[in-house]
């Protein structure tokens, strides 16, 4: 099987107390509580964040990169995601913001949206194309290409083939560093600040996209406020990139920007999945792009963000009418990626003919069970723990339900054996 | 969506899980425009998928009339609004690897699709 696939949500072991909210509603059922704990099952997780978003003791969070590991390197660039903006008031400035990330230690600062800008054109260019699928399906989301990795790999074909915005920015900032400093590129660390644990899996999962590291903005967020709240004279950065750019943090932006007809957005890991169905089943003829994202209301919504979503929302959407206007800076090609491959997770066999008795097995032992899904066996639903049964990782008793039926069944025989003993040693017999 | 998830359970290509998907939603379709009601069984084997869809419904007096793409059984209103175009038999048949259909007018339509695991050879007309 090769390495071990990363994954960046943790638990936080002391907080979690098994409580099954967070494997009921995963959308992948990758949880399983085991010894009081909530553990993730790594090949089916698509780190989509529902877990961190729905815990109610805060014991889900992501690894993340501290900032003390900008002593590694001599010159380090922050690549801010456009959400980021969006966690502050439009009374502050953009070049504030961005001010304050150098007093964090930065000394350069390449803003995420300037590398999506790019990818808008390309895909712009794409949709003008002959032959290309219909419709085609952003990948900017990780968590909705892994999704359509295991669940519809049938449509990996429609997925837009293009790298993601932060490296193509990173690409910008290394080279444009390499060149002003002359220092050698290991000597530069690039650093993603990100509200998404998907993408923060996948720049640790991608080595070459010269990404050194990932640290989430709510980790940044206490620092930089404070930053701004001193008044203290902060640098002032030139902002660069276009609202076409940073609209891409709102769930819409990204979409909009890329073409003006046959749009589709869709926000929340299960509503992508119900339209993704569709596409499947090909009733979506009207549609040529669908922008879907796993957490609603776009990557302002990210389990990694300091600010509620919907004042993130609010925020961001009020500084598009005052954005500077775009320096003409000419656009940077964006490479192609290949198209990923299908993860058949979902697989209950590689053997057909034993998948096919897994799935009768998996019938008959889901008749038996309530239907309650009610996680107190640590599955998230009974389908789950019939699949977990099959699979020779739990058993039938770890139904609750279905132990009592037992333990019930087991006294009346005790009761039906305590009533025989054999007539010379029942004494009751005589005293009738 | 059931027969969706059995099939990826038991690790068939995307591209079969999408056919069986595709005919069975197709066939789903006419019965429910047609027949109202029907039955729907499916049985799998390691080698195919076959589905048989039956309904009680009017039947098909000309089935090969019925298979030319375009050719469709709904009045020009509706079809005015998009519907009808005509294309679910023909859908039916670019899926399935096998396609029978067996009706009597007045008393119903039964079709059987085979869903070949393997990669096709030969294209289909």
């Amino acid at each position: 099987m090769g390495e071990k696939y990363f994954h960046s949500v943790r638990l936080v072991e002391e907080r979690c107390r098994g409580c099954v909210v967070c494997a009921r509603h995963c959308p992948m059922e990758a949880i399983r509580i085991r010894a009081g704990k909530a553990r993730i099952f790594e090949e089916r997780c698509i780190d989509c964040g529902e877990c961190i978003r729905l815990c109610p003791v805060k014991a889900k969070t992501t690894v993340t990169d501290a900032l003390g590991r900008l002593g590694e390197f001599t010159y380090n660039i922050a690549l801010p995601a456009p959400s980021l903006y969006a966690q502050f008031p439009p009374s502050i400035a953009v070049e504030r913001i961005l001010g304050a990330l150098l007093k964090l230690g930065f000394d350069a600062v390449c803003e995420v949206a300037l590398g999506a800008a790019d990818v808008t054109a390309a895909v712009q260019g794409l949709l003008q194309k002959k032959g290309v699928p219909r419709p085609l399906i952003s990948s900017a989301c990780p968590a909705v290409v892994r999704l359509v990795q295991v669940k519809f790999p049938d449509l990996l074909g429609n997925l837009v083939p293009f790298e993601a915005p932060v490296a193509v920015a990173a690409r910008r900032a290394r080279q444009q560093a390499v060149a002003t400093t002359g220092l050698s590129s290991r000597h530069v660390g690039v650093w993603f600040l990100t509200p998404c644990p998907a993408k923060m899996t996948a720049v640790k999962q991608d080595a070459s996209s010269g990404i050194t590291g990932a640290i989430a903005i709510s980790q940044v967020y206490g620092d930089v406020l404070r930053l701004l709240r001193d008044g203290e004279a902060l640098p002032r950065v030139p902002v660069q990139s276009s609202w076409l750019g940073a609209g891409w943090a709102l769930s819409g932006g990204e979409g909009q920007a890329a073409t003006e007809s046959g749009l589709m957005v869709v926000d929340g890991i299960q509503r992508v999945s119900e339209v993704l169905e569709q596409v499947a089943l090909g009733t979506l003829t009207g549609v040529r792009y669908i922008e879907a994202l796993a957490c609603a209301g776009g990557c302002v919504g990210g389990p990694l963000t300091a600010v509620n979503r919907f004042v993130a929302e609010e925020q961001l959407r009020a500084r598009a009418a005052c954005w500077p206007q775009e320096a003409d800076r000419g656009r940077v090609q964006v490479e192609v990626k290949p198209v990923p491959l299908p993860k058949p997770v979902l697989r209950l066999d590689k053997d057909i003919r034993k998948a096919l008795r897994k799935v009768e097995s998996m019938e008959r032992m889901l008749h038996l069970l309530p239907g309650l899904d009610c996680g107190s066996c640590g599955s998230p639903s009974c389908r789950a723990l019939a699949e977990d049964i099959v699979q020779g990782q739990a058993s039938e008793t770890d139904c609750v339900f279905l132990l009592r039926q037992r333990v019930r069944d087991l006294a009346d025989e005790m009761k039906e054996l305590a009533a025989k003993l054999p007539p010379s040693l029942d004494k009751r017999i005589e005293k009738e | 969506m059931q027969l969706k998830v059995v099939l990826q359970q038991l690790g068939l290509p995307g591209e079969v899980v999408r056919r069986a998907a595709v005919s069975a939603y197709e066939a789903e379709l006419n019965v429910i425009i047609h027949a109202r009601r029907g039955t729907m069984r499916v049985c799998v084997r390691p080698e195919w998928t076959d589905i048989e869809v039956e309904d009680e419904g009017p039947g098909i007096t000309d089935v090969a009339q019925a298979m030319q793409e375009g050719y469709s059984t709904a009045p020009p209103e509706i079809r005015q609004m998009g519907f009808g175009a005509g294309m679910g038999l023909p859908n039916m048949r670019r899926c399935a690897d096998h396609l029978e259909i067996v009706s009597q007018p007045g008393l119903g339509t039964t079709v059987r699709m085979r869903i070949c695991h393997q990669r096709r050879e030969a294209e289909h007309g």
